[in-house]
């Protein structure tokens, strides 16, 4: 572990002279290949990489100035739309797209100097916590091959803790950044709903979709979230950037409160994670902070609306998927609305028709107060709880996940087994608020993440907090 | 637990566009009606004098100019992902 070295200094490498970017996107793509066996990428966008990394090299030879991530590899879930290569979402229906524009966020950090050398797989869609509902592969865990990842960014995070690139970019609507990076023992980073670009990624659930980072260090995600967050024409849900530079970090804890959600230290806590997360409290107790439990009776009920929210919105953004414009079309149909059936049915795995059902159930007329209208009331609920928490606290701080990596396969049987994964990271996605998921030790050789919970817009303050965090650990 | 029936299913799966098989039908009764069930814990809880949340930041009506940009996709890479293309439009199977 750590091949690379903080993200900043690699662009000060390289405008120095000191490293060149071709041999990084090179350093990247050997180890790429030498943890082939763990199926975390789905394709190498090899030429296009190379030929960016020269272009970076021949500034620097000519004396030019380089972006503040000039030469640095890094890797995209493979949801993003990126050039050189396919973007699949680990779907069979998009297996042979390939992306007529790119990301808003893609464009922004090869801006700065980034390059993209990989797309990493994920549960197809996003739809998972583990990658097993990729259509493609399943992504082993870099500390133990038997187990999952966690998902749905597993390919993303086991990229990072295989030292594959400096840094990847996952999506999180549910825990899908956190609870890989707690799976795996890195940093991830979710922030604040509308805080980056969502234009140019494959779309899941609209309300609660965001962008976030697998990283080794919050200093690195702090910096690559600084070169992505901001407004963007294209996406009407983004929100105004601090002025304030995110890499600001300063004393994190000094002077926090700090309140520890009772709500998540409950029966489904398992004993391994109970232990870490204890033990990393009583270290948090004697920095000084302000360590105080708090109950929040209602966010034990936000994995129920999420799982009327999110599917409702699936099933309408999955609707654009009919075989005709782009993705899979079945060849064998007779008419146009064949053509639909075979399409959807040979292009969508059983996750995706599960949410897409689900979705078309809870919207349907006679239905749609009951379930989608009562979801989105207690939302308020869970939000009016959130908020009241933040007026006497600064952060909020729990597990992120009940349990460790579990074994693959442990799960696949029962679909709301695998739901259950995300009940301590999703309420902040129905909050709309910023979470990270920060390493807090290892149990049994596994990893245990500690989950930073922050009010909306407070991303730089819940950055700051986490690199205090990993101080004492 | 209530089980969806079977024309449920097959009600669901004609709205989403989906066809099924005989296993899925099964299959997906049996799951879905668990999902469901599990979302049932909503309808106790009290909301009352709540309203329903559908944005959580507070936008509302983001206008940006009605204008041309360039957004680096070309048309002729538009249609490069598509199955069926006459004259630069997107053919399809035939309708009746």
């Amino acid at each position: 572990m750590g091949k690379w070295p903080a993200i900043a200094g690699i662009a000060a490498s390289i405008q120095a002279g000191e490293l060149k970017a071709v041999d990084l996107v090179k350093q990247s793509l050997v180890s790429i290949n030498e943890s082939k066996d763990y199926d975390a990428i789905i394709s190498t966008l090899e030429e296009r990489a190379f030929k960016r990394a020269q272009d970076i090299d021949k500034k620097v030879a000519a004396g030019h100035k380089v972006g503040r991530l000039a030469g640095v590899p890094f890797i995209a879930k493979d949801n993003f739309l990126t050039f050189g290569g396919r973007t699949t979402a680990a779907s069979n229906m998009l297996k042979d797209f390939e992306a007529p524009y790119q990301a808003t966020v893609i464009n922004r950090l090869e801006a700065e100097g980034a390059i993209c050398v990989a797309k990493s797989n994920l549960d197809a869609w996003a739809h998972g916590s583990s990658t097993e509902n990729s259509d493609f592969f399943v992504t082993k865990n870099p500390h133990d091959k038997t187990r999952v990842p966690g998902g749905s960014s597993g390919g993303s995070a086991a990229a990072v803790a295989l030292d594959m690139a400096a840094f990847a970019l996952g999506t999180d609507t549910g825990g899908s950044v956190r609870l890989p990076a707690s799976f795996c023992g890195l940093l991830g980073l979710k922030p604040t709903y509308g805080l980056i670009s969502r234009s140019g990624i494959v779309a899941m659930a609209s309300s609660t979709d965001v962008v976030g980072t697998l990283t080794k260090t919050a200093a690195d995600a702090a910096l690559v979230l600084d070169i992505m967050a901001g407004r963007d024409d294209m996406d009407s849900t983004t929100i105004e950037r601090d002025k304030q530079p995110y890499t600001d970090l300063e004393n994190g804890l000094k002077g926090k409160k700090i309140g520890i959600v009772k709500e998540y230290f409950g029966e489904g806590l398992s004993a391994d994670v109970r232990t870490v997360i204890d033990e990393a409290l009583q270290k948090l107790k004697k920095t000084g902070a302000g360590v105080a439990e708090v109950s929040l009776p209602s966010v034990p009920l936000a994995l129920a609306v999420y799982y009327i929210i999110c599917p409702a919105e699936v099933s309408s953004n999955l609707a654009r998927y009919d075989g005709q414009r782009y993705g899979l079309s079945a060849k064998q149909a007779k008419d146009l609305d064949d053509s639909y059936y075979l399409s959807r049915e040979q292009g969508f795995g059983a996750e995706a028709k599960r949410r897409i059902m689900i979705g078309a159930h809870v919207l349907s007329s006679g239905y749609y107060d009951a379930y989608y209208k009562k979801a989105q009331t207690v939302r308020t609920k869970i939000i009016n709880e959130f908020d009241e928490a933040f007026t006497k606290y600064d952060l909020l701080v729990g597990p992120t996940s009940p349990t460790v990596a579990f074994k693959i396969g442990e799960k696949t049987a029962n679909p709301l087994q695998m739901y259950l994964a995300d009940i301590m990271t999703v309420a902040a996605n129905i909050a709309g608020v910023p979470a990270v998921s920060v390493p807090a030790g290892e149990s049994r050789g596994l990893p245990v993440g500690l989950q930073l919970i922050a009010p909306q817009k407070a991303d730089r303050q819940l950055l700051g907090a986490a690199k205090a965090f990993e101080e004492l650990i | 637990m209530s089980k969806l029936s079977r024309d449920a299913v097959l009600k669901l799966a004609q709205l989403s566009r989906l066809k099924l098989t005989d296993e899925e039908i099964e299959r997906f009764r049996e799951e879905l009606s668990s999902i469901l069930d599990y979302v049932e814990v909503l309808d106790k809880v009290d909301t009352k004098g709540l309203e329903p949340t559908y944005q959580v930041t507070g936008l509302r009506n983001v206008m940006r100019r009605d204008e041309v940009k360039d957004y680096q996709a070309k048309p002729k890479e538009l249609m490069k992902n598509a199955p069926a293309v006459e004259k630069n439009q997107f053919k399809v199977k035939r309708v009746l």
